[in-house]
């Protein structure tokens, strides 16, 4: 999932200084998820610009509402009429939500109320770690299950730097080396033959060096 | 509420809004918790409210977590003895006092 984090209150609250009324936005998402920003989150926010702005001697107005999701715009459209009488719009969703919104209310100030952070996934509850780089072609089958473009802070693709050391990466003791966790695990699956296999440089064109990507299954497109 | 445990963020800042000067949240001593952990969720939370109040400028001192048993009358005085006195020396909730200045300014 999308892992994203707050802004600092103050941050939003300065976004959305001029105005009166404000539509905050949850997303029921990934973000609801990864507990940024969900029905709860949203609610949490949306008092405590309440109070500041209270103290300010410049009461705000909230109206708050979670999309089931803020990355179609089928569930974007459900805020036609919540958004006409707002100054604004704060998006609790990924960079994705904020944009859908922007792009259907295109005279609204609309307003991120998140960092987006990585993709990942939980390791306990309340603490999220980054697990794929979205290079747009895996090589995971090769590499044990364990991603090496974003596990190894290089980005290694064949082998381990100098700086591994007793397992773990040289820029800190608590990042472990994902090029020692891929032996490691090909050694106890019996496949270290695989890692000498021949392999051609990878096509970063189905990566970011491309330009914004697409993806179209026209079998179910409704026309 | 029927455990500590299920205080939520939105309910300790509505108490705020809604005028109150000072909130105090009693949990049950640790390890006797009939969940387990809600008294230690509940702790975490009221600290976690503590922190909004404060960023926000409101001040998290308004708000407090304690661990008390339901046999601790005697505590239970003092607590609200520290609390009242805590809440006086700081005065009325701000945001009461914003309104009593508006609606007296408009009478």
């Amino acid at each position: 999932m999308i892992i994203a984090q707050q802004k600092p209150v103050k941050d939003i609250a300065a976004m959305i200084s001029d105005c009166n009324k404000v539509l905050l936005v949850g997303c029921a998402g990934c973000v609801t998820v990864c507990l940024a920003g969900g029905e709860k989150e949203t609610e949490v926010l949306a008092s405590s610009l309440r109070i500041m702005r209270k103290l300010e001697d410049k009461p705000l107005e909230t109206v708050t509402y979670v999309a089931t999701r803020q990355c179609d715009p089928e569930y974007i459209a459900a805020l036609d009429n919540l958004v006409k009488d707002v100054d604004a719009v704060v998006s609790l969703a990924c960079g994705v939500g904020v944009q859908y919104i922007a792009e259907r209310f295109t005279d609204k100030w609309v307003v991120p109320a998140l960092d987006t952070k990585f993709i990942g996934g939980s390791t306990v509850h309340g603490n999220w770690e980054e697990k794929c780089g979205l290079c747009g072609d895996c090589i995971l089958h090769r590499t044990g299950g364990i991603c090496p473009i974003i596990r190894c802070s290089k980005s290694i693709l064949n082998g381990p730097c100098g700086g591994s050391q007793y397992g773990k990466c040289e820029i800190s003791k608590d990042i472990d080396c994902a090029w020692q966790l891929i032996y490691d695990r090909m050694k106890a699956l019996g496949k270290l033959d695989k890692l000498m296999e021949f392999q051609p440089p990878k096509d970063w064109s189905k990566s970011r060096d491309g330009g914004p990507r697409k993806a179209v299954r026209e079998d179910v497109m409704i026309d | 509420m029927p455990c500590s445990g299920t205080i939520d963020h939105r309910v300790l800042l509505q108490t705020f809004e809604d005028g109150a000067d000072g909130v105090f949240v009693a949990g049950c001593m640790e390890g006797d918790c009939h969940f387990l952990k809600g008294n230690f969720r509940a702790k975490k939370r009221v600290q976690q409210v503590k922190k909004i109040l404060d960023e926000i400028g409101f001040g998290g001192e308004r708000l407090e977590f304690y661990n008390l048993s339901a046999a601790q009358g005697q505590r239970f005085a003092e607590i609200v003895k520290e609390m009242t006195e805590r809440v006086l020396k700081l005065g009325p909730n701000p945001l009461l006092a914003k309104s009593c200045k508006k609606e007296g300014g408009a009478a």
